[in-house]
């Protein structure tokens, strides 16, 4: 029965997995993400209309995540350059990507998806769940493993680190907000390629769901992405019928245990320490 | 002499001349910034808003007329755009609210679905006349919003969990949880649309156009708003004269003065974000009482969002929250029209909103931190 379960557990788990990836570099370089639903939603968006115009999805794909690219610069240039208040402006941001997609909605048609992958023993799955596990590797030895990453997560952790070191905390804030719009917007693609059409409402709070995700995963991307298997788990439950659980409070399961963690009743929730302040 | 800290006296005879000096001229330099930074931000959508218009190859003039038209060519026209501000009034206070003791409430969302599911619950399920009932429905209401509201801010200070984060969290909660009462549980017997019985008539409020001479009997404006306007006074009293008020802002302002004065930042922080949300869930009090009479799932177009938007806009004011709620309610009005007459889908008025945020904070941002 549970078994059943892992094939749409991992297709779920898929799009939050990368939005989380994004959302933890960014938080790790100190600028808190709450634009990943608007990033999420402006790939999806960019990848359904430029598959459906070339009926390439790869071209797609990359349009997707020039979008998303866009998005966060354009977040990364408030927060950082202009220093705004990082949390005002993510949700401005969300503002700004549902609105642009209902300026320019209008109809809307089926859409080529991404190739699958037939893997032994658990099922076919699109490209870019099988790219997933070796994202979240690449992050985590990048994170952990190289001098870029060492800097990315100074720039979320103290102030001073870097500029003892004469090195710009701006650039590496941009580093990490700009890995965070094109991973997200890669998660918006995967959502339209999965199902083959675009709706204003595709993302359905995926991207919060992603950054609660970060937060469980406490900011490292292996754990974020196992958090994400366990949402997407919980997305999935509503599947079986005979337990008799209505499904909208398994579907909230996700934020409970999230809030939770948070309060440290399981864990300890431990944010990059300068998340949030724009000194430079 | 020698004491641990400065006393006043010590304070205000060691101060250099200048100071004082400076001190105001900084507070009048934050004064101008508070009306140009608005002020700015509308010209900017209104400008945004011409130049696509411009892009797309249409008048912008006849944008602008509409716009005017529609919200200022008569008394009733007035009176539907006061309908539209009304309940982002509640939200842009309850968000002003929570600014200005340096907490965000993203919840507003959340809270008034818990709210205005409560006011539905009182309103179908008990029977009183309307002097009795009207008042108990809100009052459940409200205090339905503060918990909500209450338990980020608690979780805030008991676990240091950020509340901007649980706010996100408990409005998904909010929305699961009463889309599942009004679908599994209370959804009106033979109704496809998830919405609840409507609420008996001594709940309603009292729809103002049946008692002003100069509106017609069919505007929606209802009384809720003149509860609207009784908030936007007794916040404003509230914030400037009370005790709680002042203790409040020294929170936002100075936890560790409000400390060290023996004021309790952690217990201003629990009731601070207690009243967001009770004036929060006012706002989808407002749907059901004066508006819709039931509760319909996902009613809420985006209230406790645009909130943020409004109070950002009102510097956090509650009179300029007032005002900036007028120009979005008339945006809100105006956007239908404009669909229906120009052709122009109303999604443009939320990238410019949008937009307005991010040039305010940008210049906010960039103004006052690189100053210091």
């Amino acid at each position: 029965m549970i078994l059943s379960l892992i094939p749409i557990t991992i297709r779920k788990a898929t799009p939050l997995g990368y939005a989380a990836l994004g959302g933890t570099c960014s938080e790790r370089a100190g600028v808190a993400n709450i634009a990943l639903e608007g990033m999420m939603l402006i790939g999806a968006y960019g990848y359904t209309v430029s598959a459906h115009a070339s009926q390439s999805a790869w071209l797609g794909l990359g349009v997707g995540m020039a979008c998303g690219f866009g998005l966060a610069l354009l977040l990364a240039v408030a927060t950082i350059t202009f220093q705004s208040e990082q949390i005002v402006t993510g949700v401005a941001i969300n503002i700004l990507a549902l609105g642009t997609i209902e300026y320019l909605i209008t109809t809307s048609e089926r859409v080529v998806g991404l190739p699958e992958l037939k893997l032994p023993f658990i099922g076919q799955y699109s490209i870019l769940t099988c790219t997933m596990p070796m994202l979240m590797i690449m992050c985590h030895i990048m994170l952990y493993k190289t001098a870029w990453g060492l800097r990315l997560r100074a720039a979320g952790n103290s102030t001073e680190a870097l500029k003892t070191l004469s090195l710009s905390r701006e650039r590496w804030q941009y580093f990490g907000v700009c890995m965070s719009g094109i991973f997200a917007g890669i998660g918006g693609c995967f959502l339209v390629s999965d199902v083959h059409l675009f709706t204003k409402g595709i993302i359905g709070g995926r991207g919060f769901v992603a950054l609660a995700a970060v937060i469980f995963g406490n900011w490292r991307p292996i754990n974020c992405v196992l958090a994400c298997l366990l949402f997407g788990f919980a997305d999935s439950l509503d599947l079986i019928q005979q337990w008799n659980m209505p499904d909208q409070l398994i579907k909230s399961l996700p934020y409970i245990l999230t809030m939770i963690v948070l309060a440290g009743l399981v864990g300890k929730a431990r944010p990059p320490a300068a998340l949030g302040t724009s000194e430079n | 002499m020698f004491l641990p800290f400065p006393t006043y006296e010590y304070v205000l005879n060691n101060q250099p001349a200048s100071s004082v000096h400076t001190r105001n001229q900084f507070h009048t330099f934050q004064q101008i910034l508070n009306v140009v930074f608005p002020f700015t931000a509308v010209l900017g959508f209104f400008l945004f808003c011409g130049i696509v218009l411009l892009l797309r190859g249409e008048s912008p003039y006849a944008f602008y007329l509409t716009i005017l038209k529609s919200g200022f060519s008569s008394f009733d026209e007035f009176a539907s755009v006061l309908f539209y501000a009304t309940p982002l009034i509640f939200t842009g206070l309850a968000v002003a609210l929570a600014f200005k003791a340096g907490l965000f409430n993203i919840g507003c969302e959340g809270q008034l679905y818990v709210a205005a599911f409560t006011a539905a619950w009182f309103g179908i399920h008990i029977n009183l006349p309307s002097i009795v009932l009207i008042p108990l429905c809100i009052v459940a209401a409200m205090l339905s919003g503060a918990i909500w509201g209450a338990i980020p801010g608690l979780l805030k200070v008991r676990f240091g969990a950020h509340e901007v984060i649980n706010t996100i969290m408990m409005n998904f909660i909010a929305l699961a949880f009463t889309n599942f009462l009004v679908v599994s549980v209370y959804r009106e017997p033979g109704q496809m649309t998830p919405q609840t019985e409507a609420i008996h008539e001594t709940a309603r409020f009292q729809r103002l156009g049946e008692v002003i001479p100069f509106i017609n009997e069919s505007n929606l404006l209802d009384a809720s708003f003149l509860l609207a306007i009784l908030c936007v006074i007794l916040t404003y009293v509230f914030l400037k004269y009370s005790r709680w008020g002042y203790e409040l802002r020294l929170v936002g302002n100075a936890s560790e003065v409000a400390a060290y004065g023996g004021i309790k930042p952690g217990r201003v922080i629990v009731w601070t974000m207690a009243l967001s949300g009770a004036i929060a869930g006012l706002s989808g009090v407002s749907d059901v009482m004066g508006y819709r009479h039931r509760f319909l799932d996902s009613f809420s177009s985006g209230w406790g969002f645009t909130g943020i938007v409004v109070a950002l806009l009102g510097r956090n004011h509650p009179f300029g929250v007032f005002a900036a709620s007028l120009l979005f309610g008339l945006l809100n009005k105006v956007a239908l029209d404009i669909e229906l007459l120009l052709g122009i889908p109303r999604g443009l008025f939320l990238v410019g909103q949008g937009l307005l945020i991010v040039i305010m904070v940008c210049m906010e941002g960039f103004v006052i931190k690189r100053k210091r």
